[in-house]
């Protein structure tokens, strides 16, 4: 148990993913929101890089969904950030309670 | 304990220790220092993970360019610890115990699953390395690569689209 290995990977991932859901859930603030998401994301690429190590260390597939991961993030963020920007000139706040009505 | 293991705790435990402060600091401009804090140190296990470029690619395009793209669009908003939401004490403790229980279950599962043990070691190998990574890239994932081009362009005129003035 003291010296760590794969088990403590996951561990960490683990405790990251609910970070991010324990921040999904509570913050009000539209862009705070999108960063826990992307604490999430991040838990599971690190997942992805210590089972491809430890179970498949000869194929780069973890790798892979990493870096499509990762693309997709990018993409996802730059969207997001678009809505949040609309929101913020229709409504001039970001917390969520004011997108209930969702028209502008 | 040797040097392999104490910069695998430390780098767990600024991990832990900084998306902590992500959910709970209440000014977003910090949230955003604290969640670059967090990358670097994903960065870190993944360098002792035999996957060196994706730590750099982790860098570059989230610490460099997502996140300054969140504190960008922060300072554009002016938002402070003052404009901040007060949070909701009943949203906190259903918060707490939504994430709380599952963290406990999976973590369960997880010390029931029968992983092979094996200890962490540092990055051994060209595995993770550029020339590997760009050969298998152009021969087995050639197709999801130019989808993701696809995805890159319907995005960017999304995003141009969305956030245009009418």
């Amino acid at each position: 148990m003291n010296t760590p290995g794969l088990y403590h990977i996951l561990f960490i991932s683990t405790a990251l993913f609910f970070i991010g859901v324990y921040g999904f859930f509570t913050r009000r603030n539209l862009i705070t929101i999108l960063m826990s998401i992307e604490l999430i994301l991040n838990s599971v690429c690190l997942n992805f890089i210590a089972f491809n190590k430890y179970v498949w260390p000869e194929k780069l597939d973890g790798v892979f969904f990493t870096l499509f991961i990762i693309a997709i993030a990018a993409a996802e963020a730059a969207l997001a950030i678009a809505i949040i920007i609309n929101l913020y000139r229709s409504h001039n706040t970001i917390d969520v309670n004011a997108a209930e009505e969702m028209k502008y | 304990m040797n040097i392999t293991e104490i910069l695998f705790w430390f780098l767990t435990a600024l991990a832990i220790l900084s998306a902590l402060m992500v959910v709970f600091s209440r000014n977003p401009v910090h949230s955003v220092l604290w969640l670059i804090l967090v990358f670097f140190a994903i960065s870190g296990h993944y360098i002792m993970l035999n996957a060196q470029f994706l730590a750099i690619v982790n860098l570059i395009v989230y610490a460099g360019a997502i996140m300054v793209l969140f504190l960008f669009v922060i300072m554009l908003m002016n938002m402070n610890s003052d404009s901040e939401p007060q949070k909701n004490k009943w949203l906190k403790m259903a918060g707490t115990v939504a994430g709380g229980s599952l963290l406990l279950i999976l973590v369960a599962a997880l010390k029931n699953s029968e992983v092979q043990y094996q200890k962490v070691e540092g990055a051994q190998g060209t595995i993770g390395l550029i020339h590997n990574l760009g050969k298998t890239l152009f021969t087995d994932y050639v197709v999801p690569f130019e989808i993701s081009s696809v995805l890159f362009l319907s995005a960017m005129v999304g995003a141009v689209v969305i956030g245009k003035k009418d």
